[in-house]
């Protein structure tokens, strides 16, 4: 009995915390949105430059990178995954990474400094997870090139 | 008790200087299981233990308690994750039988290989083939229920996923282990008996991240009647925190339901782990 109590009481907390996430305005629904549309992309991707400069795993890969280069295509891209009006016209990820030889755990680093970058830019959790969601799958087009 | 104090006393040495693996993303790797694997806390998973990524090898201690109503669980051990590929591990089992003041002990050795994909990245779930061989210390009372054999090697093959942003934004992670087993109550009991000798059963998990320090879930695992005593499946919903890469820890309410007849066995699990 005291089981079924403790398990009741962990689905009510469950149900709780995904009905709060799904009292979400409409509006919120499109991730482009939910980011907070080209302000809160570019505040992001600012952020993540802050980042990245100060990690010592990740900043050698941006040693000869142009950082405005870099800044405009990132933005340009997160806009286009997040459904956004925005047609991503960069490079692609094959040719920007090749010759970079980025390993797993460099890829996870990346991913740490864009969620530490997230919080302190105010991206809720379920977002942060959302914009990892599209995120992920290009990973196998960046890592060991 | 003291095990305990001296393998937090190692991590604690170990800490400062060694901090070589910490290639994946916090709360993957998952937690310790009570047979050394790293997995959950009664189902072994596909992920291996600790941080490690390609090029790096992880070291990780842990201690797990278990109380029900008649029986006490205390198991301890390690791992060593070698490139994220093989897993070996170690763990001690003391099972406190308290109506007849005695405990029985055993041994697990496990081995574990990384078959194919990445929890989080691959379309398909990371798969990984795993064993543990166990050596019962103290088979007096195994042999005495009819149990064959003092020592047993399970076999087990383990599926696992992470659905990033899966359920309104949050992240699920599932995990099923189809395990071959001989043994009665992971062991402790023998192996195989009167009743049979063994077979296949499935063991599963799923847990919701609540944020990126807490997991939430739950696990069952299917067992085998080989002995004339009753056996009961498991299983658990537990709560995990991963405050940081070099250390983390689960509390659960277990229900193991009937162990050598004696039913009503519920109670609550504690685990750390350290990572370096």
């Amino acid at each position: 009995m005291i089981f079924f109590k403790r398990v009741m009481w962990l689905v009510l907390l469950n149900l709780s915390v995904l009905s709060c996430a799904s009292q979400q305005s409409p509006q919120e629904n499109n991730l482009y949105q939910a980011l907070g549309e080209q302000q809160g992309i570019s505040k992001l991707v600012d952020q993540l430059i802050v980042e990245i400069v100060a990690d010592e795993q990740i900043f050698p890969y941006f040693a000869k990178a142009s950082v405005s280069y870099f800044r405009k295509g990132f933005i340009n891209h997160m806009c286009a995954i997040s459904e956004g009006p925005c047609e991503y016209t960069g490079d692609s990820m094959v040719d920007i990474h090749t010759g970079m030889n980025i390993s797993e755990g460099d890829f996870n680093r990346v991913v740490e400094l864009l969620i530490r970058a997230m919080e302190s830019t105010g991206i809720s959790y379920p977002v942060q997870n959302r914009l990892l969601a599209r995120l992920a799958p290009m990973r196998e087009q960046i890592i060991k090139r | 008790m003291k095990a305990m104090k001296r393998l937090l006393s190692t991590w604690l040495l170990c800490m400062p200087c060694v901090c070589f693996a910490n290639g994946k993303i916090l709360a993957t790797p998952g937690v310790s299981q009570v047979e050394g694997a790293g997995g959950g806390g009664i189902v072994p998973w596909a992920q291996l233990a600790g941080y490690a990524t390609e090029d790096e090898i992880a070291g990780s201690v842990f201690c797990s308690t278990a109380q029900v109503q008649d029986f006490r669980l205390k198991s301890c051990g390690a791992q060593i994750n070698f490139y994220d590929r093989i897993e070996v591990s170690y763990a001690k089992q003391d099972f406190d039988v308290e109506p007849l003041s005695l405990t029985l002990s055993q041994e697990v050795v496990g081995m574990k290989l990384r078959l194919y994909g990445d929890l989080v990245y691959s379309d398909w779930p990371q798969l990984s083939l795993g064993v543990q061989h166990k050596m019962l210390e103290t088979p007096d009372i195994a042999f005495a229920l009819g149990a064959k054999e003092d020592k047993g090697t399970d076999v087990y093959l383990a599926a696992s996923k992470l659905h990033l942003g899966a359920i309104a934004g949050y992240n699920f992670l599932w995990n099923a282990t189809l395990r071959y087993s001989s043994a009665n109550e992971m062991g402790l009991l023998g192996y195989g008996g009167t009743e049979g000798n063994g077979a296949l059963h499935p063991e599963l998990s799923a847990a919701i991240l609540l944020n990126k320090h807490f997991a939430i879930g739950t696990e069952y695992r299917v067992k085998s009647e080989n002995l004339a005593v009753k056996e009961s499946n498991w299983h658990d919903v537990f709560v995990a925190w991963f405050p940081n890469k070099h250390f983390n820890m689960t509390v659960a309410y277990l229900d193991l339901g009937t162990i050598a007849n004696i039913d009503g066995q519920h109670g609550w699990y504690v685990s750390m782990s350290g990572q370096f």
